[in-house]
């Protein structure tokens, strides 16, 4: 470019209105319903606002204070929570046994690791409704293995105690494939000799798993527990499809809770507040995240 | 040898949990009720039935939502990748004034949750009245801050020199953008269009609450209400999911490996 720069009419490099246009369609979407929507959320959250409502009067932070004394809400904010740290915790465990299970370049390992794959280009919502039907006790084959063993069959969407665990069992099986072909991505990567070094040193498996291994798999194992957290904060269609929030809550998240205030209800205020807890619950937990991996480093 | 043998029943057990939810569910699409209700400990039917394909189409507009899910998802694929290389065209190789604030704009979307915009965009929808129409349904989602963001990515890769042979033989912009760019960034094409038509194709919120009217909503949306009510006959909805499956599962065995790579940098909902 610089070389070339002054034998080039300015004009045709695109100096003027050119580089605008070219960004026109997209700059225009994203300002009227990405960058416009997130001011505009924030100043519903700080309104009593309904839909339809002759008025719409100021609130402050009254939406803000009254989540905070909602019983459905504190319970979205945990399950939510809990739903995340389970699933990446479970996940990161699973995913790297896969991956180092897996890692080899043969058929084999090639074919089977696209089985583990597959789930993760399926729709939550067909996963949910596989799993629902999965293991309900009337039809499902879950509950049937039960009986033939004798047993009695558990209704574990409508427990109170395993509704949550079983979402979050779900939430796992749908993902493991993803975190298994990031870390088989990042095992790749890793370069040969440091593994003979390590070997020469006498280093046995399990050593070199916790002194090469994973040290250098850290970039990898950041990007992918950042994904898994961000999804599963996110988490709305498998609890929409399996259990609705229930039973009595107990699986409500706080994307089904903004989802019932603001498309149920209409109580649009109220849930563009909860949308904005969202937003910081994300950023505190992304940031906890690096500040996790970047303490690792300083070891 | 212990560690071997550890190794591969970990790897059985897991195989087994992957597959054998899948298989129940294409085979009990094939199931009668009294079969699903009889024998609840089989994997597979006893006696095979197509009834709940047929029943797919009887008790759900199955033909419409299967419409609406073409049309959502191939539509805006296919503005996104117009309007996000076109953006990242100018982004990557051009210079002029505010180049840098929009592309920290665009960044800016990149990190504020969907959820977020949710309301608001109902509510402008509301207003233009673009509630149930496919405007409404697809013009919001026409661009992607990832989209864009892969696309310059890629196009910086591009060596200049190229654009500047073009621009001496007399190429202007949309030229150069048209026939020297795109045709060389085939693999982010690839990549992007995937990841976007899978996310558009699965996606369950976003049509749920811009389409009430049934005949408006995408597969997704259409199944998961129709799972919400009393299911009397479970073949259908199994058969239901099992289409609305069959076109990923194409595209995932044709193309796993832009998969992989698109979803080895970005994720997948």
């Amino acid at each position: 470019m610089t070389t070339l720069a002054g034998k080039v009419p300015a004009a045709l490099r695109g100096r003027g209105p050119v580089g605008w246009l070219f960004m026109a369609p997209s700059l225009l979407i994203l300002g009227v319903f990405v960058l416009f929507p997130i001011v505009r959320s924030l100043w519903y959250s700080l309104h009593h606002w309904t839909i339809g409502a002759a008025e719409q009067p100021w609130s402050g932070l009254d939406n803000y204070t009254k989540l905070f004394g909602d019983e459905q809400f504190r319970r979205a904010l945990a399950n939510t929570l809990i739903i995340t740290v389970a699933s990446t915790a479970v996940l990161v465990v699973i995913g790297l046994g896969l991956a180092l299970a897996l890692q080899s370049e043969n058929v084999v390992s090639r074919v089977i690791r696209s089985v583990f794959f597959f789930p993760t280009v399926i729709s939550l919502t067909t996963v949910g409704m596989t799993w629902r039907f999965l293991l309900d006790p009337d039809i499902g084959l879950i509950g049937g293995v039960t009986r033939a063993l004798g047993l009695e069959p558990v209704n574990w969407l409508q427990s109170t105690a395993l509704a949550l665990p079983t979402v979050i069992f779900v939430n796992v099986w749908k993902n493991a494939g993803f975190v298994m072909i990031v870390l088989v991505a990042g095992l790749k990567a890793i370069p040969g000799e440091h593994y003979e070094a390590a070997s020469l040193d006498g280093a046995g498996r399990l050593q070199t798993l916790r002194s090469i291994t994973l040290p250098a798999l850290r970039p990898t194992m950041l990007f992918v527990t950042f994904m898994v957290t961000v999804q599963s904060l996110q988490l709305f269609d498998l609890v929409y499809v399996m259990t609705s929030g229930g039973p009595l809550d107990h699986t409500e998240t706080l994307v089904t809770k903004l989802y019932r205030d603001g498309f149920v209800n209409y109580e649009t205020g109220y849930a563009a507040a909860t949308s904005w807890v969202l937003f910081i619950v994300v950023v505190l937990v992304s940031a906890l995240q690096l500040r996790i991996f970047r303490y690792n480093d300083a070891d | 040898m212990l560690t071997k043998s550890l190794k591969w029943i970990y790897v059985g057990i897991g195989l087994l949990l992957a597959l054998v939810p899948i298989i129940w569910t294409v085979a009990g699409s094939f199931r009668t009720e009294a079969d699903l209700y009889g024998h609840t400990a089989s994997l597979i039917p006893h006696e095979w039935t197509l009834h709940g394909y047929q029943g797919v189409w009887q008790q759900l507009p199955f033909l419409r939502l299967l419409l609406n899910s073409v049309l959502f998802a191939g539509a805006t694929t296919v503005l996104t990748l117009l309007f996000d290389s076109m953006c990242a065209y100018a982004l990557a190789r051009l210079e002029f004034r505010g180049r840098t604030v929009a592309f920290w704009l665009v960044l800016v979307t990149l990190m504020v949750p969907f959820q977020v915009t949710l309301i608001p965009v109902f509510m402008e929808l509301f207003h233009f009245g673009w509630l149930n129409t496919y405007q409404g349904l697809i013009l919001p989602r026409a661009t992607s801050a990832f989209g864009i963001f892969l696309f310059r990515q890629f196009f910086m890769s591009i060596p200049k020199e190229l654009d500047e042979a073009a621009r001496i033989d007399g190429a202007g912009h949309l030229r150069i953008y048209w026939r020297v760019i795109l045709p060389l960034a085939k693999p982010a094409i690839a990549t992007v269009a995937l990841l976007n038509f899978t996310n558009l194709w699965n996606d369950l919120i976003w049509p749920l609450v811009v389409s009430t009217d049934n005949t408006m909503q995408t597969l997704p949306a259409g199944l998961a209400l129709f799972a919400g009510q009393h299911v009397t006959d479970h073949a259908v909805l199994f058969a239901g999911a099992v289409i609305s499956l069959l076109p990923i599962a194409v595209v995932f065995f044709l193309a796993q490996r832009y998969f992989v790579a698109g979803i080895s940098t970005s994720g997948l909902k």
